[in-house]
């Protein structure tokens, strides 16, 4: 056994041991403290898998903003009373047999795979060159796969609109909640100070050199949005009006440009979604930018929550 | 073991904890964390079936690789909206529980909801 089969046992472990810790902890703040661990842990099996560009969203995403969100919502229901009985011994043996079951098909699953296994790569290096990309992950969101992505980013704006749609109706227009306390430690103002200038520089880096290596518009605007929740979370800034003009159109412009560029495929290159010979890449590049914006605009909306107070005059 | 099978062993050991999670725990907060357990494991299992399909100059199959990405930041724009629900729900009534029983029985020494 080498040292790197005895850490990716070990890094198994953790990770497992680490999920089991979530659902078994006792308050649900240490259990999403625990979450957010996992999270970061998971990002390295990702590496390990050959999968950066997934380990960089893992990590910007599935363990820190997500982290952002569940430890705001946790402080907040932690302090209600219980409202329920735990349940009785026979649903959970019930529930751990159905578990059992289900985990040992997939792991099955997993032993039995097809071998050699299916895979799309052969197709997608085929055409890598034509789209002036290097990186192919990239090339499949944006350009093989482009209509996914498009529609992936409506989901976003339909969850920014989900979510301010809870709010009391007098509220409507208005601005979410600060996302810290009235006077926050002097120590997250001078990170947010110190961290978001470099983060910002981080975030546009990744979205640019993602076209030829791991990163990408997801990734910098993952890690553009987490600048703005630090800035929101130092009360450097606050949350903007939900009703403001600009806001909304910088939300839907990610969407909209894709699709636009999209529609205008047919005029240029032959067909829906198609990009013209030798054009490809910058305006993959153009399309990733308003994506870029869209992204670091959504996350920190979906973050800050509903309006909770009155638009004003 | 190779790190594929490892991390997809771990993968279904994650669906497995999580859908536990799911059905046991009544608090709606920790059924999230619990649903999103789920997802990194599905989002690893898929991840192991880009791995495999590694050929010539690719280490991986980059259309799985694509789509966990994507999976990603809808997982998350999902959490979002049900936390924004749940707060919603204890803002209004003080209690979020999914217990429809909770919602009828006598509350402070008053009959039905």
């Amino acid at each position: 056994m080498t040292l790197f089969d005895a850490l990716d046992l070990a890094l198994a472990a953790i990770v497992l041991g680490l999920a089991a810790w979530t659902i078994a902890a006792r308050e649900v703040f240490s259990a999403v403290v625990g979450y957010v661990a996992y999270g970061l842990l998971l990002a390295i099996v990702w590496v390990r898998l050959y999968a950066p560009d997934v380990a960089l969203m893992e990590a910007a995403i599935g363990s820190g903003v997500t982290g952002v969100l569940l430890v705001a919502a946790s402080t907040r229901l932690g302090r209600l009373p219980k409202a329920e009985a735990p349940p009785g011994a026979a649903l959970k043996i019930a529930a751990a047999a159905l578990s059992l079951i289900v985990a040992g098909l997939l792991a099955a699953a997993v032993l039995y795979l097809p071998d050699p296994a299916p895979s799309l790569a052969p197709e997608a290096d085929k055409d890598l060159a034509a789209t002036g990309l290097g990186n192919a992950v990239t090339a499949v969101l944006i350009a093989y796969r482009s209509f996914d992505t498009m529609l992936e980013k409506v989901v976003l704006v339909l969850a920014v609109v989900g979510v301010w749609s809870v709010a009391p109706d007098r509220f409507w227009g208005g601005a979410p909640a600060p996302l810290g306390p009235a006077a926050p430690e002097a120590a997250l103002v001078f990170l947010a100070r110190i961290l978001a200038p470099i983060g910002i520089v981080i975030g546009v880096q990744m979205f640019w050199v993602g076209a030829d290596d791991p990163g990408g518009a997801f990734q910098g605007g993952a890690i553009l949005a987490a600048m703005w929740i630090i800035v929101m979370m130092a009360r450097l800034a606050e949350p903007p009006r939900i009703g403001s003009g600009w806001l909304r159109l910088a939300l839907v412009s990610g969407p909209a440009v894709f699709l636009l560029v999209g529609l205008a495929g047919p005029l240029m290159a032959g067909s829906f979604f198609a990009f013209p010979a030798g054009f490809a890449k910058p305006l993959i590049l153009f399309i990733e930018a308003f994506m870029v914006l869209s992204i670091a605009l959504t996350l920190p909306l979906l973050v800050a929550g509903p309006p909770s107070r009155e638009a004003g005059p | 073991m190779s790190p594929p099978i490892i991390a997809g062993f771990v993968g279904a050991g994650l669906v497995g904890l999580g859908l536990y999670a799911l059905i046991v725990n009544p608090e709606p907060l920790k059924k999230l964390l619990a649903f999103n357990l789920i997802g990194s494991g599905v989002f690893l299992v898929f991840g192991i079936v880009a791995r495999r399909g590694a050929v010539g100059v690719f280490p991986f199959d980059p259309v799985p690789q694509a789509m966990v990405i994507t999976g990603i930041v809808v997982a998350f724009a999902a959490s979002a909206l049900a936390v924004a629900l749940m707060l919603r729900l204890a803002e209004e009534s003080g209690r979020v529980t999914l217990d429809p029983d909770a919602w009828t029985k006598p509350d402070d020494g008053a009959e039905g909801p």
